[in-house]
């Protein structure tokens, strides 16, 4: 089916997503769509699902125009969407949720279970999947997730499949597996719309690539183009792929991990007997896919995790059961994986925010009392000294951009004497500008002699950062390895397989 | 939320580094679209000076412009409306129950002005005795028996801004203390009960009696605390249910010779307050206005700077605005949770020994509570879990319950009223975009003068 | 490329990770705690004679022979066993085992018929009384539970129970007043619950104000409204507007002949019998058709259910419309169900007591009816006593059904998820 997007606006108040977007996937095309975080994209693949109702332009299937009030329409025109975010429901089986929404019934108003378990098993064959259609959405891999979002939409027809950055979840060869799953939609003549900023998927499966950048369709590109040209394509201007730093002058061993052992409440070892070291003065990087127990691990440092065994020592005092509160004053400096979670108040003012993690002593509080003098002085100076974009230090930090707001996070916790610095992707969801200034600062802080843990799903910034590198599957350590190790070695690794030459530590 | 029109995201395109193998990790999990900001109230009201700064083709609205906006948007025209909105429906209520009312509109369509007439006299003669109950009663001669009605709203007031006050700190740490009745029975009994069994010299035996009290109520909601901050147990069924266990066990010993019955009596009823333990009245004898008002006014000023300048205030406010990011950043929020419902429940401690020292002196039965555990959550809500407005809002619900006796016994309109009129208070506030509607205001979260249709609100609505 | 189709490696292996128990020593903590009560009671305050369960009423076809059993050796029996249990649920922990559920239940019954046997030392305790009070108290429970558990599982809290009692209770008893026909009531009942749930629904989806507080705010909304109106309108025209006739008791033939069950379960009124099909209903649409599984996903998931076109913010309207005619519809049992006049707040907290029945039954019909059940016997059991006679102040049998609910809030109930995005309203973004 061909699909055709003709002069798509939509806007959010004041703030134009979408500007006059023109759009043509071609039957058993594959539709690159290329743009950084915030470009537009997924808002106009929500209008595309009828999600959202655009301003002006118009959806056209096979030269006809639709209205889509809603994702019932787009679905019943055979348009369907694997989201980043999976839309499965935890609690149901698979079966149930591929059935959901369209329900067959028998006699009494019944549900067709064995109905929808027969299409699950069909569609499953047909792609050579492994899917139980009996198995609790909750108990299944990511990667089987994802098997049964695509299982959803093809049981609806689906003739336009859109893919909304569906491998930041995977690893290298699930990543792999999924192209070869899209070339084989393709060659059933289903057109396919892929959404993604990793420049090397683009080019290794797309058949036409439209880049777009603050909501507008900046240009069109062939697969054969370089890597740089589509960069500077997307962010608008060269872009600086790597990080200057210096040989690490390396000091003592100051966090020493031994054993270390996590349960999660339901009895998993999410982090198993893992044992590592930190020197002063060196970045080690933790890699591998998403959900791996790197979470754990980072909060198992903080003292954030109830069930843990196993020692963590940091200059050679045991904090392995003890409280936040006390390992944050041992100087342990924190960049959570979700700032507006774990990391910001989004409530309180920029200052506010600023003195979270020293609320009950110096310097902000004297006799139990605020010193609101000294603490704007010291948001001010912080807020020039980060470069943060805001209209004073009275602004509330949800109002603030992502990369604002986790310079917000870094420059409380750089702020502070550290002995160690542990940022979990601390460039998740931020802006290039803002990309570069915070690995600035974090290479800053392990030139000051400070040891520093870097945990991320991206290869890139694994790669960038690390003087060492350790990867973790399920778990556990696959191997620790130097920094300048190739990617084809630290994708295996991220798949559980460990490296031929052995861990180098 | 992520704002993609980064100044800086201009420069030369063609300068490429040699071409590198990589991805470029730009990307968000949770791509989030540029869409405004959540629906809260505050946050419009403040947002209306960002949209104001972005540079678009409208010119920049005059001073004036913005001045009436701010106040036609703002949160303090909103309780205006809805007070008056509430008091509509009353009024409404008033006048179809009213009898006069009744027979003229059997005789509507031949004299249609009778029905009128007596749907003014009802509800004007409702209101007015509101008005005289509760603020000045103009026929009295001097100014002492006039202003009586104020003194007496002061006095019901007294416990409104107590609870109000204990509901309202508990919402600031993100918990819903609907054990108010609990709290206030316990209080009260354990004041009560040192007042009446002990003899102690004055002053040094209220003060015994008072921080009894406290500690009473402290420790009655310190369960619900204790209970959410070890096991996760939801404060909200918690404290209904400790109201229940309260109400039969102040029951029981209120029945049980030796505890707190009265010697001699067989009622379930204490014997009267000592002297030496009560509050003394604060403007004489002919006022019923105790020592309770001075020792609220003081609650607030404290609440207020636990509230907004004490560092236990701060960590309460990070808990209750996001409980996540605060034990990452050390706050212990179990403690937090405990401490919280401790000052809660001596806050509502207050109300209850301001009742049986202050206001009902002679000796109380299980009925103290009068119900002020829950109109505390109104009184809260109405003023925003602000200490200065839940003071304000104490006034105001002490004012309709002074009027309301007034109002029953001169005009015959159930008391009643009252609830109705306070439960619609606080759904209207709650609901700012309907008060708007009703009286046709202008949505702060738009742009004051806007080009183009806007299509957030249809989002949002759907 | 290659034009033969390609098959991709199979799924992603699924490797299960590591495991440990977790164990938890609440279950044997609780058991000692009642046991050592038990002994407390047989130390403490022995009771001499014997004690008699009385199976059958004098109307029975059937009578079965009363039990008569001696006071203190029954009751030492049971402390045995009750200390048995304990050291099994014990031995069970200790060897890294999870304690079952039907442990926790012989053990409920045990203590209960241990302390029922020290309680009604040297009387009779009519047990058909006693069941078939408890079913009639539970009556309005049950009804509010399934509301509450309808809306908890669309996703929106309903702490309006109590309102939605009130108002059917009130509007069942003037509309049956007025027409004579208990049924009208019955459908009034039904409007007035179904427009509480409406204006709770309108607040908590179109304005996301927080549910929990329209649901208070609601409830003292009912109680004044309906509190002004008895005093303003019923109480002066008692005999036009508020004498409710009654629904007549219709025995089933053959069934209500059953020993014990048949008079317990089959002699009840419309209403009662109304009750068995509703949790039968509820439990059927929720986990077996169409709407239970777009209702469920609603609850869980909101977003997943927009994106295959389920309109989330309809269904959350309609169904937390239809708890409240449900609730509603319980209401009814306080005026019209049991031939009494309205009066003010006349549902005493029966909405909180389904709220926590909801819980207890961990947001499903059918355990939430158990909950319920349970709640109404603890109620009963209080009357019950009272009347024949018991050393148990009847404040702390009141009290019973509130401590056992904190306890299960604060213990069992702890781990157990309710529907994830209950709370939560629905913004689309």
């Amino acid at each position: 089916m061909k699909l055709e997007l003709r002069g798509i606006t939509k806007r959010f108040g004041s703030l134009v997503a979408n500007d006059h977007i023109d759009l043509t996937v071609e039957a058993g095309e594959i539709h690159c769509l290329l743009g950084e975080n915030g470009a537009g994209k997924s808002t106009l693949m929500n209008v595309l699902y009828g999600l959202y109702q655009a301003d002006e332009g118009e959806v056209l299937l096979d030269d006809q125009v639709q209205h889509f009030a809603g994702p019932g329409d787009a679905m019943a025109a055979h348009i369907g969407m694997v989201h980043q975010h999976f839309m499965l429901i935890p609690v149901f089986t698979v079966a149930e949720n591929v059935m959901l929404g369209h329900e067959e019934t028998k006699l009494g108003g019944r549900l067709d279970l064995p109905a929808a378990r027969a299409k699950v098993r069909e569609i499953s064959e047909r792609f050579g999947f492994d899917v139980d259609p009996d198995a609790l959405v909750d108990d299944l891999p990511v990667g089987v997730q994802q098997r049964v979002e695509i299982i959803k939409a093809l049981s609806r027809d689906a003739k336009v499949l859109v893919f909304d950055e569906p491998t930041a979840v995977l690893t290298p060869q699930e990543t792999d597996e999924l192209m070869g799953i899209m070339r084989q939609l393709k060659q059933t003549g289903t057109s396919i719309v892929f959404i993604t900023h990793k420049l090397r998927e683009v080019r290794e499966v797309a058949d036409r690539i439209t880049v777009i950048r603050l909501g507008k369709v900046v240009g069109e590109a062939s697969p054969t183009a370089t890597n740089a040209e589509l960069a500077s394509l997307m962010v608008g201007r060269a872009v600086e792929l790597t990080v200057h730093k210096e040989e690490p002058t390396l000091g003592d061993a100051a966090l020493q991990v031994q054993g270390l052992t996590v349960i999660d409440p339901i009895g998993q070892l999410v982090v198993n007997d893992v044992s590592f070291e930190v020197r002063r003065g060196e970045i080690l990087a933790i890699a591998g896919v998403q959900g791996n127990g790197q979470t754990e691990l980072t909060e198992a440092l903080l003292g954030l995790q109830p069930r843990v065994q196993g020692s963590i020592r940091i200059d050679g005092i045991e904090l392995g059961s003890s409280s936040v509160k006390r390992i944050l004053d041992a100087g342990v400096g924190f960049v959570p994986e979700d700032r507006t979670e774990d990391g910001l108040v989004g409530e309180f003012t920029i200052a506010e925010n600023l003195m979270l993690d020293r609320s009950d002593g110096a310097p902000f509080v004297r006799g139990g009392s605020i010193q609101r003098g000294a603490l704007a002085d010291f948001a001010r100076d912080k807020v020039k000294e980060f470069d943060v974009r805001t209209q004073g230090i009275d602004s509330k930090v949800r109002q603030l951009s992502g990369g604002n707001q986790q310079k917000v996070v870094l420059a409380r916790e750089l702020s502070r004497d550290l002995r160690l610095l542990v940022a979990a992707q601390p460039t998740r969801g931020v802006d290039v500008g803002s990309i570069e200034f915070i690995h600035k600062r974090i290479v800053e802080t392990r030139d000051s002699g400070v040891p520093v843990v870097v945990v991320s799903t991206e290869l890139d910034e694994v790669v960038a950062l690390a003087d060492r590198i350790m990867v973790m599957y399920r778990g556990r350590i696959v191997g620790i390895v130097p920094g300048d190790t190739p990617r084809d070695v630290l994708g295996l690794m991220m798949a559980g397989e460990h490296p031929a030459e052995g861990a180098a530590a | 939320m992520s704002d993609p029109r980064q100044p800086d995201a201009v420069g030369p395109t063609g300068s490429s580094k040699a071409d590198l193998d990589a991805d470029i990790a730009i990307e968000e999990p949770g791509a989030v679209s540029p869409e405004t900001e959540g629906a809260e109230e505050d946050a419009r009201a403040t947002a209306g000076g960002a949209v104001a700064a972005q540079p678009t083709d409208v010119p920049p609205p005059s001073r004036w412009h913005s001045t009436l906006h701010q106040i036609t948007t703002g949160n303090a025209i909103i309780s205006v409306l809805a007070v008056l909105l509430a008091l509509l429906v009353g009024a409404i209520m008033i006048a179809f129950t009213d009898e006069r009312v009744q027979e003229a509109s059997g005789y509507f369509f031949a004299r249609p002005g009778d029905t009128f007439l007596a749907i003014w006299e009802s509800v004007s003669g409702a209101y007015s005795a509101l008005f005289q109950g509760s603020v000045y009663n103009f026929r009295r001669d001097d100014f002492i028996s006039g202003i009586r009605p104020l003194t007496e709203t002061l006095t019901f007031a007294t416990p409104l801004i107590a609870g109000g006050l204990g509901v309202g700190l508990a919402f600031r740490v993100g918990m819903f203390n609907i054990g108010g009745r609990g709290q206030m029975l316990i209080a009260a009994s354990v004041a009560g009960w040192l007042a009446f069994g002990f003899d102690l010299p004055w002053g040094i035996h209220m003060l015994v009696a008072l921080l009894g009290g406290l500690i009473g109520g402290a420790l009655w909601a310190g369960i619900a605390g204790a209970l959410k901050a070890r096991t996760g147990a939801h404060e909200v069924i918690v404290t209904i249910m400790l109201n229940y266990v309260a109400f039969y066990l102040v029951s029981w010993m209120l029945r049980t010779p030796g505890l707190l019955q009265a010697p001699g009596s067989s009622n379930p009823k204490t014997p009267a307050m000592k002297e030496t333990a009560i509050f003394p009245a604060l403007l004489g004898p002919q006022f019923n206005l105790h020592f309770g008002f001075i020792l609220v006014v003081v609650a607030t000023v404290i609440v207020w700077w636990i509230l907004s300048r004490s560092s236990l205030g701060f960590r309460f406010r990070a808990v209750g605005e996001n409980p996540n990011a605060a034990r990452v950043a050390g706050i212990n929020v179990p403690s937090m949770y405990i401490y919280a419902m401790l000052i809660s429940g001596a806050l509502l401690g207050l109300a209850g020994v301001s009742q049986v020292l202050g206001t009902v002196t002679t000796g109380f039965t299980a009925g103290i509570d009068a119900g002020i555990g829950f109109d505390a959550i109104t009184v809260a809500l109405l003023g925003r879990s602000t200490p200065w407005g839940i003071f304000i809002a104490g006034i105001l619900f002490g004012a309709f319950k002074a009027g309301g006796f007034s109002m029953q016994a001169a005009e015959g309109v159930p008391i009643e009223i009252v609830l109705v009129v306070q439960s619609l208070i606080v759904l209207f506030i709650a609901a700012p975009p309907l008060v708007r509607t009703i009286f046709r205001l202008p949505d702060p979260a738009s742009p004051k003068r806007r080009p183009v249709p806007n299509v957030t609100q249809e989002v949002k609505a759907k | 490329m290659s034009t033969a189709v390609q098959h991709p490696a199979p799924a992603p292996q699924v490797v299960a990770l590591d495991t440990t128990v977790v164990t938890s020593w609440k279950a044997p903590i609780a058991f000692a705690i009642f046991t050592l009560l038990a002994i407390a009671l047989a130390v403490f305050a022995p009771q001499d004679g014997d004690t008699t369960f009385r199976l059958s009423t004098q109307s029975d076809v059937i009578q079965l022979p009363e039990i008569t059993v001696p006071t203190m050796p029954t009751l030492w029996i049971t402390i045995v066993l009750l200390a048995l249990a304990t050291a099994y649920s014990a031995m069970l922990v200790a060897s890294k085992r999870r304690v079952p559920v039907w442990l926790v239940v012989v053990f409920a019954v045990l203590f209960m018929f241990g302390f029922l046997t020290w309680a009604a030392s040297g009387a009779a305790i009519p047990v058909i009384g006693l069941l078939f009070g408890s079913l009639s108290l539970a009556v309005p429970l049950i009804y509010g539970s399934l509301a509450g558990v309808l809306g908890e599982r669309v996703g929106v809290i309903n702490i309006a129970i109590e309102g939605q009692l009130l108002a059917g209770a009130f509007t069942a008893a003037v509309v049956a007043s007025i027409t004579g026909q208990p049924i009208l009531g019955l459908i009034a009942a039904m409007v007035a619950g179904m427009l509480v749930g409406m204006v709770l629904a309108a607040f908590a989806i179109k304005y996301f104000v927080d549910q929990v507080i329209v649901g208070v705010v609601l409830n003292v909304l009912v109680v004044g409204l309906t509190s002004f109106f008895f005093s303003q309108v019923l109480a002066p025209n008692a005999a036009a507007l508020n004498t409710p006739p009654r629904f007549e008791r219709l025995p089933i033939p053959v069934l209500s002949e059953i020993p014990i069950i048949g008079p317990v379960l089959f002699r009840q009124t419309l209403v009662v019998y109304l009750m068995y099909v509703a949790v039968a209903l509820v439990y059927f649409g929720l986990f077996h058709t169409k709407w239970g599984l777009r209702l469920r996903a609603v609850g869980e998931h909101p977003q997943a259910a927009d994106t295959v076109g389920i309109k989330v913010n309809r269904t959350r309207f309609w169904n937390v419309a239809l708890a409240g005619a449900i609730a509603g519809l319980g209401g009814t049992f306080f005026t019209i169900g049991s031939g009494i006049a309205f009066n003010k707040e006349m549902t005493a907290g029966a909405g909180f007591i389904a709220l926590a029945a909801v819980i207890f039954g961990q947001w499903d019909p059918i355990k939430a009816t158990l909950a319920a059940l349970l709640f109404g016997f603890a109620s009963n059991l209080q009357n019950t006593l009272s009347v024949i006679g018991s050393p148990v102040p009847s404040e702390f049998m009141l009290m019973l059904p509130y401590v056992v609910t904190i306890f299960a809030v604060a213990g069992l109930v702890g781990k157990v998820r309710g529907p994830a995005a209950a709370g939560k309203p629905y913004i689309k973004s």
